[in-house]
């Protein structure tokens, strides 16, 4: 008998099964489980009357929810691996380098402006994140570069900053609000407390546009990692792919948290298994980590909707207590090994 | 051809290069000489296109470099830099492949020519049996050989090198410079020009068929070995009382500090 390839030897297909399997377990579990048939029955369109208020779960709760945190997720895992490449730093991540509070204290503005969950909010929260999320993100650049490379420590020092003062101006944004504002804190913990397929149909094309300019960016984003001078010298319009690719990382970055809140650590922790699994070709890199993104915030939804059930944890809670530990054991390993 | 045209580089308010000025011609094996901080690889980033003149002028072939886009530069002069650094995360392989982005689309598709050019070169420096190899695993001189044939894969008629020979010991040292001496000399399509920084001037008087001698940002004198490798230039520039000898008649001289061999 043959021996079972491993299972890494198959990226996209393990990674595709995690996807699926995570879809599945989205749509079936939550405070109320609806049990497989029932969904089969009801996306057929041969649900009896019994099976009504499943119908009702499914098609306006469920399944709207399982699209819009499958989309975020690859959004973030997509934008921190754009981030890592970019700043060629294993610790860049939307969440650390402040871009996800930038976009979120721009966002949170923009719904003060707006309304919260008006039609019109729904399109200019995002651009008003994408805006906040690129200042941000050229802010900490400009705060952490040492002439032309970005160490780590700055980095993250800078991001630190920079978040910690614009979480600041939104807390206290939120403390002189009442009524509608008062939700968004609740939405900023990431509690996803938007519904329907409103919220999915407006984030879909900014992260169909931000996705599918990532993923065309892995050869450059390889050439990069050996610097932007010798980049330069093997022919690669540095500067030219740089604003490429942060425009299209920050617009994940921003559309992620427009429609979900902060949430911290999916950028960080899947870009860092996908590498450590499959080598650091960005070409590959991208797309597991895009799905893997999907998979494992989908993941953690389930485990925010029934850990408390009834009750319904933000997701940013369940990514933050998985994903701090998980930080310091890259930060550790980074300084250890030389794998980078 | 290379035409350095009273080329004048600085670092803000810090002139590292001074009104330098050279040809090139092609099929010549070049070496820059000269003390530590006479301009020597600001001289190398200046050439390759990465550092803008302050002013003068650098021509390729008669073609103002400044005017040469980046893609279309590197298709004409390939660097091999100083190895430290290299993304370890990378095969050997990966690396040598990459020498082939200017000849590429931005999704870097490669071709079986382009796979062909990278092998090709591998097995000139010596460096196929590392294909596999992650560039974090390789040893300085190994890395050091990967760039040559980096920039050899990048098929550019200018090869601009930044001390190759540092990081390798003696054996490899000869290898790499006899390996850069073979495609400067060579017929044909894998002809190149060459200009490489070289701290030894041992292995200047042996392999290099021009010597550029940088002191303090200026080029203190330009020309054959025999013209410039002489006791008086070499000991003013490095301040040091240097000796030049002649062991056979037509040989190839050495150069020791004046003190060698008197003790």
């Amino acid at each position: 008998m043959k021996a079972l390839p491993p299972l890494t030897a198959h990226p996209y297909r393990l990674t595709t099964a995690l996807l699926v399997i995570a879809l599945v377990l989205s749509v079936l579990v939550g405070s109320v489980f609806i049990p497989p048939i029932e969904v089969w029955r009801a996306l057929v369109g041969a649900a009896p009357a019994a099976s009504e208020a499943f119908s009702t779960i499914l098609f306006s709760l469920r399944l709207p929810r399982t699209a819009l945190m499958a989309l975020v997720g690859a959004c973030l895992a997509g934008s921190g691996t754009a981030y890592q490449g970019l700043f060629r730093n294993p610790l860049a991540d939307p969440y650390l380098i402040g871009v996800a509070s930038g976009a979120g204290l721009a966002a949170v503005l923009a719904m003060g402006v707006r309304g919260l969950f008006s039609a019109t909010s729904l399109f200019f929260v995002p651009l008003a994140a994408f805006t906040g999320g690129l200042l941000t993100v050229l802010a900490v650049y400009l705060l952490a570069r040492v002439g032309k490379t970005v160490p780590t420590t700055n980095l993250i020092l800078a991001g630190v900053a920079v978040s910690s003062f614009t979480t600041a101006l939104t807390s206290f944004l939120m403390l002189q609000a009442t009524g509608e504002l008062r939700r968004a804190l609740v939405w900023m913990l990431g509690g996803s407390t938007l519904s329907g397929w409103q919220p999915v149909l407006a984030l879909l094309p900014y992260a169909v546009v931000g996705l599918g300019a990532l993923l065309t960016s892995g050869y450059s984003l390889n050439v990069l990692q050996f610097g932007d001078e010798q980049a330069a010298q093997m022919g690669l319009p540095v500067t030219r792919v740089r604003v490429f690719v942060i425009a299209a990382a920050s617009l994940c970055a921003a559309a992620a948290v427009a429609f979900a809140g902060v949430i911290g650590f999916v950028g960080l922790i899947v870009p860092h298994l996908a590498r450590l699994v499959w080598g650091g070709d960005y070409r590959r890199l991208l797309p597991i980590s895009i799905l893997s993104g999907a998979a494992l915030l989908l993941l953690a939804d389930v485990l925010a909707r029934v850990l408390l059930a009834p009750q319904e944890l933000p997701v940013g809670v369940i990514t933050a207590l998985a994903g701090a530990p998980f930080f310091l054991w890259v930060l550790r390993r980074s300084r250890q090994q030389n794998y980078w | 051809m290379l035409r350095v045209e009273n080329l004048t580089v600085a670092y803000g308010s810090r002139v590292a290069l001074r009104e330098v000025s050279f040809d090139l011609p092609d099929g010549r094996l070049m070496a820059i000489i000269g003390p530590n901080g006479a301009g020597k690889s600001t001289l190398i980033r200046a050439l390759s296109g990465v550092l803008a003149p302050r002013s003068g002028r650098i021509l390729v072939d008669g073609q103002d470099l400044a005017s040469i886009p980046s893609m279309e530069r590197a298709r004409r002069i390939a660097v091999v830099p100083q190895a430290r650094q290299l993304p370890p995360a990378f095969t050997a392989w990966e690396v040598v492949l990459m020498g082939r982005t200017p000849h590429l689309n931005w999704f870097g598709q490669t071709s079986a020519r382009d796979e062909e050019l990278a092998r090709q070169a591998m097995e000139r420096t010596n460096t196929l049996h590392l294909a596999e190899r992650r560039v974090g695993e390789l040893s300085g001189g190994e890395q050091q050989r990967l760039l040559l044939a980096r920039a050899l894969t990048q098929s550019a008629p200018l090869l601009l090198l930044d001390e190759p020979t540092t990081h390798l010991d003696l054996q490899h040292q000869l290898a790499l410079l006899g390996q850069v001496r073979g495609l400067v000399h060579e017929n044909g399509t894998a002809r190149r020009t060459a200009l490489t920084v070289l701290h030894d001037l041992n292995l200047v008087a042996r392999y290099a068929d021009l010597v550029a001698l940088l002191v303090d940002g200026r080029l203190a004198a330009c020309g054959t070995p025999a013209e410039v490798l002489t006791p008086e230039r070499l000991s003013e520039a490095y301040q040091v009382p240097l000796r030049v000898l002649t062991p056979a008649p037509g040989g190839t001289p050495i150069i020791v500090p004046s003190s060698f061999g008197q003790d």
